[in-house]
């Protein structure tokens, strides 16, 4: 856990001063802290640069953070290690939101495609999804998690589904542009105007560590979950509430990032085993550390290519891919 | 009832009257009345099917019945705030798989949760009982393998021990033997016999009959959701009671070792 946090610390230090211009880490410092407290700035480029890469790492931080949390807390709640934040279906109804939002005209004026605008579409939808998911699990009783899963499931091909009727329907060549760019993800924001989304994700964090108790039981079965105390189906709902609201606030921001929420918790839970407590605070510092660095890569990556920015979930499932092999190999040679 | 020697001055742990419990229609279990006290091993056996299973969920407050009461403690099951219930009662299922590689402490500590969930639980007690429970049941040299790898019998008795964490006043348990070669399933019911001793109450489903003949206090004999007999092993084991349960096909004869039935197959 140390070590995690460690790393965490480290990725969103050395994160700022990757890119195509590298900055020197004492030039970047005194920038910084020049404009922390206000004092004209002794180098102005530095400040410049720092202040385009700064909000970058830190969406980079919370968003890995969270989807680490969120993925870590859908596997327990699904009993399965190959559920992710997007399982439930709250990322494709997201893009499904921002699809909505660049394709019809009507709803969203042109040129205002990576504002606000399609982010709130994106989370509107995401927060319907979650919520409809959520009252399916009321309804059913909370108890069949397999049906959660398929409804999910389902949710994830409908949307898929009608964003290709969207785009079908659409004669707008830079509109699908941009939404095969926001469907890629990635973490190229200007300025901190996603920031508000930050407290959501954060109550929605705060409720899942709450719930990590219940979790390790859940991950028995829900009849030993119940005889220990559990409220097996008001956890249900809380834990499917909490991470969908996580991933929604997130996904509206940078689009779907891949393999983060998949990963981040399978490697954790190989470190720092399987307990939920431990695995959850394990997957936010992993996840927020590892995608700053993959998104540092992206940056430095660009400095050498003609072509611009790759989108960051290519690297974070390039980077991911080969790192989680090797420790499910370890893993998988014997007991730890 | 069959009450033995002295068991009327223990206290009931859990009294079930009346119970009826039914699935879609399909009534499983049929005005049960059902008594367990401190200190006794209670075998409740009958053939696949029969209830047993539904009446040990009912019994452990996980599934609400239809029509008749379960009373813990002298309060009625339901009246239990869930944590506090779980601090009286310990049940195991007849399967549990944890969906994740976990070890024997974790499994073993996951039955503090009723006094350590909440955000303003203490546990300070907790480490130095979970170590006992390990102790216990015999599995602290495996405290850190991972609960995957263990054998039937081990596997089962981490799972008790994970139960004792809870310090229960009894412990329910579907078919612990199930999956158990004949030593290992004679040396859990000892187990169960020595917790007994410590004035557990120990209700246990069971399709084991000698294993429930020779280490239980006393068997409920249950068939088509209905209780067929009850009282001491040697007042149920009887070839014409087993045979309305089971049909034809099973003997009763003598321990050759204890004077206590043994039930085998007929050639």
């Amino acid at each position: 856990m140390v070590w995690l946090l460690l790393f965490s610390l480290v990725a969103v230090a050395v994160a700022p001063l990757l890119g195509p211009t590298p900055l020197d880490p004492m030039v970047a410092l005194q920038s910084a802290w020049a404009q922390l407290t206000g004092q004209p700035a002794g180098d102005p480029i530095a400040g410049q640069i720092l202040a385009l890469r700064l909000p970058r790492v830190c969406l980079g931080w919370v968003t890995g953070a969270g989807l680490g949390v969120a993925g870590a807390a859908f596997q327990g709640l699904f009993r399965n290690p190959l559920a992710t934040p997007y399982t439930s279906g709250v990322a494709a109804a997201a893009s499904l939101g921002a699809a909505g939002a660049l394709l019809c005209p009507g709803l969203l004026a042109a040129g205002g495609a990576s504002s606000l605008g399609v982010g709130a579409a994106a989370l509107a939808a995401a927060l319907a999804e979650g919520g409809l998911l959520a009252a399916i699990a009321i309804r059913t009783g909370g108890l069949r998690t397999e049906g959660l899963l398929l409804a999910g499931v389902t949710f994830n091909f409908l949307a898929t589904a009608l964003i290709l009727l969207l785009r079908a329907l659409t004669a707008a060549p830079l509109q699908l542009l941009y939404l095969d760019r926001w469907l890629m993800g990635g973490l190229d924001v200007v300025g901190w105007e996603w920031l508000p989304l930050t407290p959501l994700a954060a109550v929605g964090i705060m409720a899942l560590l709450y719930h990590t108790p219940a979790l390790d039981q859940l991950a028995l079965g829900h009849d030993l979950a119940a005889s220990r105390g559990v409220r097996v189906e008001r956890a249900t709902v809380g834990i499917l509430l909490a991470a969908s609201l996580v991933t929604a606030a997130l996904v509206a921001t940078t689009g779907p990032i891949g393999f983060v929420g998949l990963l981040v918790p399978n490697g954790v839970r190989r470190l720092l085993g399987a307990g939920h407590p431990r695995l959850l605070i394990g997957s936010l510092l992993a996840g927020g550390g590892f995608l700053v660095l993959c998104d540092g890569a992206v940056r430095l990556l660009a400095a050498g290519s003609a072509g611009g920015e790759l989108p960051v979930g290519v690297l974070t499932a390039l980077l991911g891919g080969p790192l989680f092999l090797v420790l499910l190999l370890r893993s998988l040679r014997g007991p730890r | 009832m069959a009450a033995r020697t002295g068991a009327t001055e223990t206290p009931v742990v859990i009294e079930i009257r009346a119970l009826t419990h039914t699935f879609a229609t399909v009534p499983v279990v049929h005005g049960v009345d059902l008594t367990l006290r401190a200190g006794e091993v209670l075998a409740l056996v009958g053939p696949n099917g029969s209830g047993k299973s539904t009446l040990l969920r009912c019994a452990a407050g996980v599934l609400t019945s239809d029509q008749g009461t379960v009373t813990l403690a002298e309060r009625p099951i339901g009246g239990w705030r869930p944590m506090e219930r779980a601090r009286m009662l310990a049940y195991l299922p007849q399967h549990v798989a944890p969906a994740f590689s976990v070890t024997v402490r974790e499994m073993v500590a996951w039955g503090r949760h009723p006094y350590r969930a909440g955000l303003t639980a203490h546990d300070p007690q907790g480490g130095q009982i979970v170590e006992g429970a390990l102790r216990q049941m015999e599995v602290a040299h495996l405290a850190d393998h991972l609960f995957p790898t263990l054998s039937g019998g081990e596997a089962r008795r981490c799972l008790i021990a994970s139960a004792l964490a809870q310090e229960p006043r009894c412990l329910l348990l579907d078919e612990p033997t199930g999956d158990l070669d004949p030593p290992h399933g004679r040396a859990l019911f000892l187990h169960l016999r020595r917790l007994a001793g410590e004035r557990l109450a120990v209700l246990v489903v069971t399709h084991d009959l000698n294993l429930a003949g020779l280490f239980a206090d006393r068997i409920v004999l249950l068939t088509a959701g209905r209780v067929v007999a009850e009282g001491s092993p040697g007042e149920v084991l009887q070839a014409d009671l087993l045979t309305e349960a089971y049909g034809a096909g099973l003997v009763v004869g003598n321990h050759p070792m204890a004077p206590r039935p043994t039930v085998l197959a007929a050639p």
